[in-house]
């Protein structure tokens, strides 16, 4: 009897569980899902309010090519979009990696000085010094380029992916190195042969990180880039939202939306766990 | 004689390991270069060049303090920075009210628990701005979801344009940014409840504490550094939002949407008051710097414990 009452409490609670489960998880993906599935109406379609979302006039991938005919084109700016990202990524990567490399195993001057100045960057915000960075660029002479653009998101990243690094590296043992070194590995091929598969988890998170801010960024991309042929997505997007290109077509907003989204819920759903234990790792510290 | 060699040779090793130390100089000079001619000298500069009436073209000139007393009388820069605050606070219950729930329901591995997660934490991912113009047209009037969908079942006698007036407006960017933020905000709540040690639950079960008097003796107090990281992140990217104004509103209606960072773009990027806007960034830098320091105090390890 009591047996039987305690198992319909539990059929009970789970059944309360899942359908509150199930309906948060709607919640949270309607939007994206209503989103994806109105690109595939025919443009004529893609004008009415998107009830049903999925395309009822037939299947259609009209919405991308006129996205690709504004301006310079969808494609120019996800190829700069890629470039930036894809760049930021491998930049940050070799800079943190060696920098948490050297801050975790060599004692030198003012070592505390510059591990404390990089991560109190993580204190200012960016968005007080766009000024004078683009000010800096110019200097340079990469105003208005991809490369002044990656050197900015790859500083970004830095506070961030160097303390992940160094305590990853602070993590493998000290024994290991030193057998590396009796049979005479110098610094380089033990950091690249014997420590880079030691510490490679966290070189895929402090790359996903970077690859999601930099694919995602964009107060500094809106003012450092002035030239519509340097636009990056997000930036394009808004320019064509806003009308700057005559009516706004809702129906390639969608479709630029959606090839915003993919790449970032694709790598996401790949690397989850790296994902999760980058923000761990901040969380715990 | 032999002592000599005693000596020395310890000496001679010393020299030799402090200057393989060296090279570690080597491996993070990348990374303090980077810092440095990106940050800490436009840091710099931002500092310098609110002391001056800088133009885009054109020479600038030293003024003194002369932009922060224009500071003062900009009300629209200390109405942008009221509702900047505004927006905070109220952007922050609502994370908290749908993040924390969440949290709970997810901590324990239970059947399905991990696919409720991935797709409470979906839209985290996506960045702010693919989320604004998502968002834009969902709550666009005539080509959205919402105002056709309530004109559609009845709810409105005629489709109601929700960006036109600032509460709808206002708002809408609230349910947006939960619905976007929330699942991070959750994760990190997550992180915080599954530290607190079951055992201490159940000798409270034990003691005959109910579920609410548990929350407030145990979890609350344990998850002091969790909830004030929560905290901070989510005040920290509020004083600092842009992208969901800039996108959605254009800091409309009426202008009554503009943030801080949204002012100090307009005077830098629009106006071309460069100088006035680097005055502007210092006092906003001040504010984050602040409540940097107030985080710092928050996460200090608790006393007596390590």
């Amino acid at each position: 009897m009591a047996e039987a009452m305690s198992q319909n409490r539990k059929a009970a609670f789970s059944l309360a569980r899942h359908s509150t489960g199930i309906i948060a998880s709607v919640l949270f993906l309607a939007p994206i899902v209503w989103t994806v599935l109105s690109t595939f109406k025919p443009a004529q379609e893609a004008r009415q309010p998107p009830l049903p979302p999925w395309p009822t006039t037939g299947f259609s991938v009209e919405n991308y090519e006129t996205l690709n005919a504004f301006g310079d084109g969808l494609w120019v700016s996800a190829q700069n979009s890629i470039y930036v990202s894809v760049m930021t990524v491998l930049l940050s990567v070799l800079v943190s990696v060696l920098a948490g490399y050297g801050f975790s195993r060599f004692r030198f001057p003012f070592r505390d000085f510059f591990f404390v100045l990089i991560l109190s960057t993580i204190m200012i915000p960016f968005q007080s010094i766009l000024t004078p960075i683009f000010l800096v660029l110019t200097r340079l002479g990469l105003h208005n380029t991809l490369t002044g653009l990656v050197c900015v998101y790859v500083t970004l990243q830095l506070p961030f992916s160097i303390f992940m690094m160094r305590n990853a590296f602070d993590a493998v043992p000290r024994e290991i190195e030193e057998a590396a070194r009796m049979d005479g590995a110098n610094n380089v091929t033990m950091l690249v042969k014997v420590m880079l598969p030691l510490v490679w988890p966290g070189v895929v998170t402090i790359a996903l990180f970077a690859f999601l801010g930099a694919w995602n960024e964009f107060l500094a991309a809106l003012v450092l880039m002035t030239d519509q042929s340097k636009f990056t997505l997000p930036v394009m997007m808004t320019a064509l939202q806003s009308g700057r290109f005559g009516a706004i077509d809702w129906g390639a907003v969608q479709a630029g939306v959606t090839v915003m989204m993919v790449p970032c819920l694709i790598l996401f759903l790949a690397l989850q766990r790296f994902y999760i234990r980058g923000l761990m790792a901040g969380a715990v510290k | 004689m032999t002592a000599m060699t005693a000596a020395s040779a310890p000496a001679r090793s010393r020299t030799s390991a402090s200057l393989r130390q060296w090279v570690g100089l080597l491996y993070v000079l990348p990374a303090v270069a980077f810092v440095t001619v990106f940050f800490v000298i436009p840091l710099g500069m931002t500092a310098w060049m609110s002391l001056n009436n800088w133009p885009l073209m054109g020479e600038h000139a030293f003024i003194g303090f002369d932009n922060y007393v224009a500071i003062l009388r900009d009300t629209r820069f200390w109405n942008a920075l009221k509702f900047t605050f505004y927006y905070t606070v109220i952007v922050t219950i609502a994370i908290f009210a749908v993040a924390f729930p969440l949290a709970i329901f997810i901590e324990k591995p239970r059947p399905l628990t991990n696919l409720y997660r991935t797709a409470f934490f979906m839209p985290a991912v996506v960045g702010f701005a693919s989320a604004s113009l998502l968002w834009s047209w969902l709550l666009n009037v005539d080509s959205g979801l919402f105002s056709p969908a309530a004109y559609d079942l009845g709810l409105t006698e005629k489709k109601v344009n929700l960006l036109a007036t600032f509460q709808p407006a206002f708002w809408s960017i609230i349910a947006m940014v939960v619905w976007k933020v929330a699942g991070f905000t959750m994760i990190i709540l997550m992180t915080g409840l599954q530290s607190i040690p079951q055992d201490l639950q159940e000798a409270a079960v034990i003691d005959g504490a109910g579920p609410f008097a548990r929350f407030r003796a145990i979890t609350l107090p344990l998850m002091r550094r969790t909830l004030a990281l929560a905290l901070i992140l989510s005040v920290a990217g509020s004083i600092l939002a842009f992208d969901q104004f800039y996108i959605i509103l254009r800091g409309g209606p009426r202008n009554q949407t503009l943030t801080a960072v949204y002012w100090i773009f307009n005077q830098s990027f629009v106006s071309f008051k460069l100088g006035y806007g680097a005055a502007l960034s210092m006092v906003l830098l001040a504010i984050l710097v602040a409540l940097s320091l107030v985080q710092l105090w928050l996460l200090r390890k608790p006393e007596g414990l390590d």
